[in-house]
């Protein structure tokens, strides 16, 4: 499983991860880390009318975090916060193109979403 | 004499789970800094308590159950002569963090005072650090941090000033569990009775490795976990000067731990027992004193010996190999069987999981140790560490996984 993990779409996505930095005029704004391991993400979101207008990345991580942000960032644009909202787990599997992943390794995977939703609804509340 | 390598080959043949697979590949166990293995030896004297004595102790009044006190009791004394110490003076503990914490909570909260200075370093577990962080915000008093060189030494220079402060508190580790490096904790407890502290020593990284008396060093607690040196989990001692624990007020309460209980006043049990509220682990002190036996007939020196030699083997090659950084001294004689390492540009984690692959199972993370990632500005580090059933093989299988690490990565 482990030589799965690292396949070119992942490393290409930890190489040269997309969407990473800041964002101008953000509605919403989030930092977590995984206590485990150190992984550190933000996300930085706009949204408009209802939507994900853009969303960018900082952080530092493994292979498996880091293109996790990326294909999530990449993924998201254009659909509405309900959507994301109710994205999860299988979504972003599908978005590494992984069947499965062991449960440590999952946090690695699962914390780009779970910054991003906070920065969403950290959004909501401020609007 | 025996050859060491024939010697590693007896060893490993008490070790059952070395026979197991790891990704179907040979297991090479790199991660004995986390939670060593343990031998047949151990394990059968966990089985025997279970089959032949189990019952609670300094309770019945049956043949089962003073048997099963007496072997506690024996425990408690081979452990602690294991370490230089009078029976009375080990406290059994789940591990050296409730060890440490203990000496924090009881100590520390009936001895230390507002303005009062407590000392640690930056190279410590979190175990030996959180506790005195909390003790210092509780009391109002201040925490002072030798910080480390760029070697990963401790700053014998920023040491002399923290102790001119008249430190209540000394609290050093005897080895870093993620630098590897030893600190002469002789001088430092001398140095801190000098300066009138009492010197809380962290051995969980030291106890299992080498040879360590607390009366040749004359620190007056320590702290070490069982399972860290082939015992079982869940089983860990503190020793502390008899002087101290005896004026110490009780850490836990409940059964055990003391003499008379009446509604208006209770009296304290004796040293040790007031430090062990409930029942405590009695198979796991069993075990932990097999386990004492184990490394009591191999002879400490030939343990720090045996990783010395494996330690400066593995240094020898990682420094030579590209792109990877090792932290702490590269003399072996200055450090314990502990190499951290990171490889540019790959995430520990990665380090950890491609080496996965081929049955080498490291640790990877800050190791709770984050004041030292922030020292060296690293978010993690992979970790390989090394004990009695390790051999040259084991290391080389480690420069082999490094090296498929950087193919897979593209790192050159």
């Amino acid at each position: 499983m482990s030589d799965d993990l690292y396949r070119e779409l992942i490393l290409d996505h930890y190489r040269h991860p997309s969407n990473f930095g800041h964002l101008k005029d953000a509605t919403g704004k989030y930092r977590d880390s995984n206590s485990n391991c150190g992984d550190v993400i933000q996300m930085e979101v706009r949204v408009k009318d209802g939507k994900i207008d853009d969303v960018m990345f900082t952080g530092v991580g493994c292979a498996v975090c880091i293109a996790s942000a990326s294909l999530l960032t990449e993924n998201v644009k254009g659909k509405t916060v309900e959507r994301v909202l109710e994205m999860g787990e299988p979504d972003v599997l599908g978005l590494l193109g992984l069947k499965s992943i062991t449960p440590e390794r999952g946090k690695c995977a699962m914390l780009p979403l779970k910054v991003l939703k906070m920065s969403l609804l950290q959004g909501q509340k401020q609007a | 004499m025996v050859e060491s390598s024939e010697l590693v080959h007896r060893i490993r043949r008490d070790f059952p789970i070395l026979s197991r697979l790891e990704n179907g590949k040979r297991l090479v166990y790199l991660d004995s800094a986390a939670t060593s293995q343990r031998p047949v030896q151990v394990i059968n004297a966990v089985k025997h308590f279970y089959e032949q004595m189990n019952s609670n102790v300094h309770r019945g009044l049956y043949e089962m159950s003073e048997e099963a006190t007496q072997a506690y009791e024996d425990a408690r004394s081979n452990i602690a002569s294991f370490v230089g110490a009078k029976p009375e003076e080990l406290v059994f503990t789940r591990n050296a963090t409730e060890a440490l914490n203990l000496v924090a909570y009881s100590w520390g909260r009936a001895n230390v005072r507002e303005g009062d200075v407590i000392v640690t370093t930056e190279m410590e577990h979190h175990s030996n650090f959180l506790p005195w962080k909390l003790l210092a915000t509780e009391k109002n008093a201040k925490l002072e941090v030798v910080r480390i060189t760029d070697e990963g030494l401790l700053d014998k220079g920023c040491l002399e000033e923290k102790l001119k402060l008249g430190p209540k508190i000394v609290a050093i580790t005897h080895a870093s569990n993620v630098l590897g490096t030893i600190n002469d904790a002789k001088a430092i407890a001398r140095k801190a009775k000098d300066a009138g502290a009492v010197c809380v020593l962290d051995g969980a990284q030291s106890v299992p490795h080498m040879p360590v008396n607390v009366k040749e060093i004359g620190c007056d607690f320590m702290a070490f976990s069982g399972h860290k040196m082939l015992g079982p989990m869940g089983i860990g001692g503190l020793y502390g000067r008899y002087e101290l624990l005896e004026d110490m007020p009780p850490f836990l309460t409940g059964g055990e731990m003391i003499k008379e209980v009446h509604i208006g006043e209770v009296n304290w049990n004796d040293v040790p027992y007031k430090f062990e509220a409930g029942t405590p682990n009695v198979e796991g002190a069993i075990g932990l004193s097999e386990a004492v036996n184990y490394l009591r007939n191999l002879g400490m020196n030939w343990v720090r010996s045996h990783e010395k030699e494996l330690t400066a083997y593995a240094l020898s090659l990682m420094v030579n190999e590209s792109s990877v950084h090792v932290y702490g001294p590269l003399d072996a004689e200055k450090r314990g069987g502990v190499i951290s390492f990171n490889i540019d540009s790959v995430h520990a984690h990665d380090v950890a999981q491609i080496l996965d692959t081929e049955g080498i199972t490291i640790r990877s993370g800050h190791h709770c140790a984050m004041p030292i990632m922030d020292r060296y500005g690293i978010p993690a580090a992979a970790r390989a560490s090394f004990y009695i059933y390790n051999d040259k093989e084991d290391v080389e299988a480690l420069i082999q996984g490094i090296k498929k690490v950087k193919r897979v990565f593209s790192v050159e």
